[in-house]
């Protein structure tokens, strides 16, 4: 009875997580080569009506995964424009873009609230998806779940181990020396841009197509938001970025779990509980300065231009 | 020079013009396989302009550029690299989160290899020319000179005909600089040129087979350095060379003034430096010079000295004023105790750049001159004492309303020391008075300074410049790693041993603050 609950509560830590950690994925290598894109809540939730009302209509829930990367990606293409075109503020026009994409998300979804659709199911693996406890959560979960793992793994190895790496930290840390030394700046700070649109677009699709198959206005409920703090509190480092997201997660399910069992604890207490445990783990992991100063980008949020 | 042999690079009639400046008028310049050659010259004298040039920068709007015989184009600098020329800069662009391997990969390009590829290579090289670099380091973690290796080995592992280094000693101890020298000429005994850009005339001469002088865009001459003097060359880079060879008399100083007593303060910055027990001393009627590499702790005692970092008002009494607690007082506050503060940094930190020379003037002068009455700005008496200062410093503006921004840096320079050395300090305190200043202003700031100092004022002067400070200090310490060393009479001294305590080679345990007189 404890092992099936133990099971199903890490089953939906790594559900609840997934979001999180595809939106944070992207806005990590966006940070990481010097733009502050707060827009992630908009370009989350304008995926997740086009990615559902793509898959409504054409009946392709594929489809409608790759339409909410495109819707993601459109937006931040708005954001690349105004903030690294026109060299804008970026926190202003990052806060335009969320505003933008919640209001225009509750648009263009006006018809299509609380139509259900059949999302991704499960996709048991064979064998390994028997082994006890860790086995549900990681062998038995949906296609996108899936996905976020293997795009997990390439931001890593992208960030750590990879050229492009080298550049993206190199554009972060220093955009003049980097240009001086023949480095396409803005180029690269705009393919950056355009990826974490396209995750935060992923992540929105994940809730409108699999986490709750249907479209509600506001469905992110700030999970945008929780993935920009997450960049931050987890210093700009890879690995961290996926606990805290399993983090939150998990401490979603405690309080649902916490909920189950009927603990006389208020409800509004045990739902500000994600929030804040994840913060507090990730502050206490970000204590150690010179290792937090070596994984930040110097040039977060400033303005660049070529020749100044 | 022999032209029977092929000249490495070979410059003729090279002319580039800015906007209101004819930054190069006709140089010919040119350099032969081996040859450690000096190009000499001020500020703004069109140095810089010229390796841009070669370096493929800019584009000359005149001229021919001939490298190993053949006339060529250097459309960038990347072009330039091909060919095998490299240049450090003297600003490096070295991205500090990275690893050495990592920052000489990304230069090099994709076709390089990658990091770990490279290592056994930079190793190899840096083994080679006696420059010591462990290239899994970030570099962050290196010191001013380390950080200078890796600019002239990211340079060496490609195969390079001409190196241009600019200003590459600024940023040295004199014992560094000798160690750079053994491998500029190790690399020139195997046929590479070097292009060596300095101001330091002890320095071409020892190290430069000959040397070009560049003065206002023009070849003022071309010598062998070794069979020149100093006063020669000076009159090549300057013209006139009056007040060149200035010698200042040596003061003793009268009663202490400013006393800086174990001051100790931790840096919360990772990257920035801690000052450890700092003691110091300045006399009225003196001026004390600091010396050190950039770094090591200078920025740090500086805005503890001026207020812009305070102490909790329980250490207070580590800066003391003539006997009164200062170091928790804020700036305003420390200057009505007499002191008068020149920052490093003229733009943005000595002066406001967008705001006119009058305002600014107001900034720092309002608490002491009736500038501010009742609380409303006198408009008359803040022009007016602008004027003053343009006036009794020789500032060249067209009026006190110009923006800050606009004035050249010695002109800048002479503004702000003048503001705070008319508002007649008991303090002064000036952090590299005449960095980036030409050599003419240059003298116009040291003779104030000693005018002050005669006035009976203490004087603090921090420079990286030893020269400038055995020129004009009474006594002299040095800053390594956030601690001073003994303070001694700068008669009783020489730079080699200043050297070394910039090096951070001297004992502090056991001298207290120098008593040599009173």
């Amino acid at each position: 009875m404890d092992m099936d609950l133990l099971t199903n509560i890490f089953y939906a830590m790594i559900r609840t997580g997934t979001p999180l950690l595809l939106v944070a994925l992207g806005e990590l290598v966006c940070e990481k080569t010097g733009v502050l894109n707060l827009g992630q809540e908009g370009m989350m939730l304008f995926g997740a009506v086009i990615g559902f009302i793509v898959a409504f209509a054409s009946g392709n829930l594929w489809l409608g995964v790759l339409f909410a990367c495109l819707a993601g990606v459109l937006l931040s293409l708005l954001f690349a424009m105004v903030a690294l075109g026109f060299n804008a503020n970026q926190v202003a026009t990052g806060l335009a873009l969320t505003i933008f994409g919640v209001g225009l998300s509750s648009f263009v979804g006006a018809s299509w609230v609380g139509k259900p659709l059949a999302g991704f199911e499960p996709i048991a693996i064979p064998l390994l998806s028997e082994i006890p406890v860790i086995g549900r959560m990681l062998f038995a979960q949906d296609l996108l779940v899936y996905l976020s793992f293997a795009l997990f793994a390439l931001v890593a190895w992208v960030l750590l181990k990879s050229r492009i790496g080298l550049i993206i930290q190199a554009v972060g840390e220093n955009p003049n020396a980097a240009s001086a030394m023949g480095l396409p700046v803005l180029r690269v700070r705009t393919l950056a841009v355009m990826f974490g649109g396209g995750m935060a677009g992923l992540a929105g699709g994940y809730m409108s197509l699999a986490y709750t198959p249907m479209w509600a206005e506001n469905m992110t409920a700030g999970r945008g938001w929780i993935a920009l703090a997450l960049v931050v509190f987890a210093s700009w480092r890879v690995s961290r970025v996926l606990l805290g997201a399993y983090l939150f997660g998990l401490a979603s399910i405690l309080h649902l779990v916490a909920q189950g069992l009927g603990l006389a604890i208020p409800g509004n207490l045990l739902a500000m509980l994600p929030y804040v445990a994840t913060i507090l783990v990730l502050v206490l992991l970000s204590r150690d300065a010179i290792r937090t100063r070596l994984y930040a980008p110097v040039s977060l949020g400033q303005p660049w231009q070529p020749g100044h | 020079m022999p032209e029977s042999q092929t000249a490495h690079l070979k410059l003729c009639g090279i002319t580039k013009q800015y906007p209101g400046c004819l930054a190069n008028d006709r140089i010919d310049l040119s350099i032969q396989p081996g040859e450690i050659h000096a190009l000499l010259g001020e500020n703004g004298a069109g140095k810089s302009t010229l390796m841009k040039i070669i370096y493929g920068v800019t584009q000359p709007d005149a001229g021919e550029i001939h490298w190993q015989g053949e006339r060529v184009t250097m459309r960038d600098p990347a072009q330039a690299r091909e060919r095998g020329i490299g240049m450090v800069f003297q600003h490096f662009s070295l991205f500090e989160t990275l690893s050495v391997a990592e920052n000489i990969a990304l230069a090099l390009g994709a076709k390089a290899g990658t990091p770990k590829q490279l290592e056994p290579k930079i190793r190899e090289v840096s083994q080679r020319y006696g420059m010591p670099l462990e290239p899994q380091r970030l570099v962050h973690s290196l010191s001013i000179g380390e950080r200078q290796r890796v600019e002239i080995i990211r340079c060496l592992m490609q195969d390079i005909r001409l190196l241009i280094l600019d200003e590459p000693t600024s940023v040295l101890t004199p014992q560094e600089a000798d160690e750079l020298f053994v491998t500029l000429r190790r690399l020139a005994a195997e046929g590479c040129s070097i292009l060596f850009i300095s101001h330091k005339l002890n320095e071409v001469r020892a190290l430069c087979q000959s040397a070009t002088v560049l003065r206002a865009g023009r070849v003022s001459g071309e010598c062998v350095p070794a069979e020149c003097s100093d006063l020669e060359l000076a009159r090549l880079m300057v013209g006139d060379a009056e007040g060149l060879e200035a010698e200042y008399p040596k003061s003793e100083g009268r009663a202490p003034f400013l006393r800086v007593e174990r001051l100790s303060w931790h840096n919360a910055d990772p990257f920035g430096v801690s000052l450890e027990e700092v003691d110091l001393e300045v006399r009225a009627g003196e001026i004390v010079g600091i010396a050190g590499v950039a770094g090591n702790g200078q920025d740090e005692l500086l805005a503890l000295l001026s207020g812009e970092q305070r102490l909790p008002a329980a250490q207070a009494m580590h800066i003391r004023i003539l006997g009164d607690d200062v170091a928790h007082l804020r700036p305003d506050a420390r200057r009505r105790h007499g002191m008068a503060f020149v920052p490093a940094e003229r733009l943005g930190h000595g002066a406001v750049p967008s705001m006119s020379l009058a305002d600014n003037g107001l900034l720092t002068a309002y608490q002491q001159t009736g500038m501010v009455e009742q609380g409303m700005i006198r408009r008359g008496k803040v022009r007016a004492f602008a004027e003053q200062v343009i006036q009794r410093f020789a500032v060249k503006t067209p009026d006190a309303q110009t923006p800050a921004a606009s004035l050249s840096g010695g002109n800048l320079q002479k503004f702000i020391l003048g503001r705070e050395i008319l508002q007649q300090p008991k303090l002064l305190i000036a952090a590299h008075p005449t960095w980036g200043v030409d050599v003419g202003a240059a003298a116009a700031i040291h003779r104030a300074l000693i005018e002050l100092r005669d006035a009976g004022a203490a004087i603090l002067v921090i420079s990286e410049d030893l020269e400038e400070l055995f020129q004009i200090s009474d006594r002299i310490a040095a800053l390594s790693d956030g601690r001073l060393s003994p303070q001694r009479a700068t008669a009783s001294t020489c730079p080699v041993e200043v050297g070394r305590w910039m090096a951070g080679q001297f004992d502090t345990s056991d001298t207290p603050v120098s008593t040599s007189a009173a």
